[in-house]
């Protein structure tokens, strides 16, 4: 790789400038050296025609299951980083429900030595809200963050203890530590399997109703106003957490939000259309089309401050079995700017905010560094064809499990490159299959 | 094949048509059972596996019987011989049946969609025995074969089905078939025993049993399924049963007297059901049963591709 890359001719899309044309990016030393229009270029950089893509921040994802350690067989940190890459995002939140759960620092440490191996997509650990996630003691809140954890989750599970929530918001605080919150009031989920509504009375499913998210969202807006702590609620799919967390904000509290792409794209319809397949069993589960749309809304309206993937990988092990039996998740790392660009086809949501909700967004809920083309950081960068249309292929993705309720379909757009602090990870075209 | 299905797995998917080209041929079904010799050789050298993995009496056996009256060969697998207990999964187990050659694979399973899954992964067809909450599209059946015996036609009558809605694959299979059929059905039962939606389905919702069962043609009792019940749905089957059961004081006020009473059974004696309406005049349960054979007899015969020389005598 020369010292120099000018990525010429693209379309530069970065909402944390408000750029948006015709732009040169110039990369110099891992860093971002300069985003302009017209550029002199030395005789030895390197060129990268851009012309037709568009040329954003690297995008960051909020939530994603890498599975190691304990699950390897699902994915690892260099699958998961590899897919990472392959769908533009160039750092990832990796949830802590791991076996063992990354509830101390020798968890945290593997994950990132195993990240650092892999020289992909950063990592950034997330820790757990509570020892083995178990909701009964707090974790360790500042050896995880020591050893380099970003924000504390007992994801996959919600927090049922009000009186520990409340605790860990408050403690939380110490550290600058934002909580992100699975939300589900399991009593209300019961043996839920599928969103509760027409769709699972016809298929003879046991229902899960949006209250039971409704529910936990409200009682943890009302703690972190109580506390003071910073909330981020993890995989918003009801209206009702739409409206709350609006009200939320609107009232001043630091409370952020993110939506997953199937809770943008998918229903519970297409549960049932679908004929029972597993790959469209996933917690929450696909809502209502109401649902649906208030999410778009919040998306839109900047409610929702981020999309993020919830990248859960299982093998055929948990997948080809009963929808009761099988486990919750879907892979989401490689289809990701595919499907939510088809919101933007669609004119449910602008281009500009679908990017910012990929980059700057997400950076500003965690507190995390990148998510924008400015001059001096480092170069985390995505290109991307929006008009690439491409059929997925569960067996030449990047992650290790094929649980993608995508399968087979036609998607349009597609990351051609991405550039992690300088390095090109991922080129179409270039790279092994 | 009925119509244009290879397997009898959902009554959403089947076409009026459908539905009436296997109720056309349990007429002829049934008139085989009225025969002192009770056999005829439409399926011989065909098997059926029937792969029951919840407990089931009366269907399973109406199954087996139905598959020997038309002489075909019937294996019982059931899941406490089976190898579930071992951890095999619903895929393995369906396919290692397979490997067996049967002709049909009926199935019952708890989860809803098991039979369309094994459907997936088989060459057989499939008859699903009920799963979970989704359907039980043999009893749908079985009760419009009832209901056209007793009524003449489904065209234009009121069908009330009253209990938990919610948990019945009986009442959906029944829902589906008979709106397909022309009639008009009412649901029943406390609010928390009525699934979020159904009116989708084409039905009316009715929380008192009086407008529900009032000026009806055909009522369907469900069984409280104490077993199904995760829910504090009900205070108890004391007040049910005072709000919601049949007995002969309230079939006598509110019922018309051409009314016909169905229950998929078995019967919670004094809950849904006084004995007194279970045995009375109005009650065509047991008919429903033998009708069950035929109706099912009816199914084996189009699934598994009968020999219709062999069974012209049945089908004349």
């Amino acid at each position: 790789m020369a010292e120099v890359l000018f990525i010429e001719g693209g379309r530069v899309i970065d909402p944390a400038s408000g750029t948006d044309g015709v732009r040169t990016v110039v990369v110099r030393d891992g860093k971002i050296a300069e985003v302009a229009e017209r550029l002199e270029r030395p005789r030895d950089a390197r060129v990268f025609d851009a012309r037709g893509k568009w040329v954003t921040p690297g995008f960051i994802d909020l939530h994603v299951h890498l599975r190691e350690p304990g699950q390897e067989y699902k994915e690892t940190v260099a699958t998961g980083a590899r897919a990472a890459v392959a769908g533009g995002f160039t750092a990832v939140c990796a949830m802590p429900n791991t076996k063992p759960v990354n509830d101390n620092a020798s968890v945290t440490e593997l994950v990132l030595a195993r990240a650092a191996a892999a020289g992909l997509a950063r990592v950034y650990p997330v820790g757990a809200i509570s020892k083995g996630s178990n909701g009964e003691e707090l974790a360790e809140f500042g050896e995880l963050l020591a050893a380099g954890c970003v924000a504390l989750s007992d994801d996959g599970r919600p927090v049922l203890s009000s009186a520990l929530m409340r605790r860990a918001l408050e403690y939380a605080k110490a550290f600058g530590l934002p909580l992100t919150v699975h939300e589900e009031d399991l009593q209300l989920v019961g043996k839920g399997v599928m969103h509760e509504g027409a769709a699972s009375t016809r298929l003879g499913l046991k229902g899960i109703p949006g209250a039971a998210e409704d529910v936990m969202v409200l009682r943890d807006i009302a703690l972190a106003e109580l506390t003071g702590g910073r909330l981020h609620i993890a995989h918003v799919s009801s209206q009702g957490a739409v409206r709350a967390v609006r009200a939320a904000k609107a009232r001043g509290l630091a409370v952020t939000a993110e939506v997953t792409p199937h809770h943008l794209a998918l229903t519970d319809e297409d549960v049932a259309a679908s004929g029972y397949s597993t790959d469209y069993k996933m917690n929450p589960p696909l809502r209502s089309a109401e649902d649906v749309r208030a999410c778009r809304e919040g998306l839109a309206d900047g409610t929702i401050d981020a999309i993020a993937t919830d990248h859960a990988p299982h093998s055929a092990v948990e997948k080809d079995v009963e929808f009761d039996a099988a486990l919750n998740g879907i892979t989401g790392l490689e289809t990701a700017f595919p499907v939510c660009l088809s919101l933007v086809r669609a004119g449910a949501l602008p281009e500009r905010r679908l990017v910012e909700a990929l980059t700057i967004g997400p950076a500003r809920a965690f507190g995390l560094a990148g998510g924008a083309l400015a001059g001096g950081a480092p170069a985390d960068v995505a290109v991307l064809d929006p008009v690439a249309e491409w059929t997925v292929d569960p067996a030449r993705m990047y992650s290790k499990s094929r649980n993608t309720p995508w399968k087979g379909s036609r998607l349009t757009g597609r990351c051609v490159m991405t550039i992690v602090g300088g390095r090109i990870v991922h080129e179409e075209g270039r790279t092994e299959r | 094949m009925i119509g244009r299905h290879k397997h009898c797995i959902a009554l959403a998917d089947y076409s009026r048509a459908e539905i009436l080209e296997v109720l056309d041929l349990a007429v002829s079904m049934k008139e085989v059972l009225q025969r002192p010799i009770k056999k005829v050789p439409s399926l011989r050298g065909k098997s059926v596996v029937n792969l029951f993995f919840e407990a089931s009496t009366r269907t399973r056996s109406s199954f087996e019987i139905a598959a020997k009256v038309l002489s075909a060969d019937a294996l019982n697998w059931t899941s406490s011989s089976s190898s579930v207990t071992k951890g095999e999964t619903l895929i393995d187990t369906a396919r290692n049946l397979e490997a067996m050659r049967p002709d049909v694979l009926v199935i019952r399973h708890s989860a809803g969609g098991a039979p369309q899954l094994v459907a997936e992964h088989v060459g057989c067809a499939v008859v699903s025995a009920g799963d979970g909450a989704h359907e039980h599209p043999s009893q749908g059946l079985l009760d419009c074969f009832t209901l056209r015996e007793k009524l003449g036609t489904l065209e234009g009558k009121t069908v009330a089905i009253v209990g938990d809605i919610s948990h019945s694959r009986v009442a959906r299979s029944d829902i589906h078939a008979m709106t397909k059929l022309g009639a008009r059905v009412r649901l029943c039962g406390p609010p928390t025993m009525i699934p979020a939606g159904v009116e989708a389905l084409g039905a009316t919702v009715h929380y008192g049993l009086r407008e529900a069962i009032e000026g009806a043609d055909a009522v369907v009792m469900l069984r409280i399924q104490h077993e199904r019940i995760g829910d504090p749905l009900i205070p108890g089957t004391r007040e049910y049963s005072k709000l919601w059961g049949l007995n002969a004081k309230k079939a006598a006020e509110w019922l018309r007297p051409e009314c016909v009473i169905l229950h998929p059974g078995p019967i919670n004696r004094g809950v849904e059901l006084s004995p007194e309406v279970a045995d009375g005049p109005q009650s065509v349960i047991l008919d429903q049963v033998q009708n069950g054979v035929a109706v099912r007899m009816a199914i084996l015969y189009l699934l598994a591709g009968g020999n219709p020389a062999e069974s012209g005598e049945a089908k004349a």
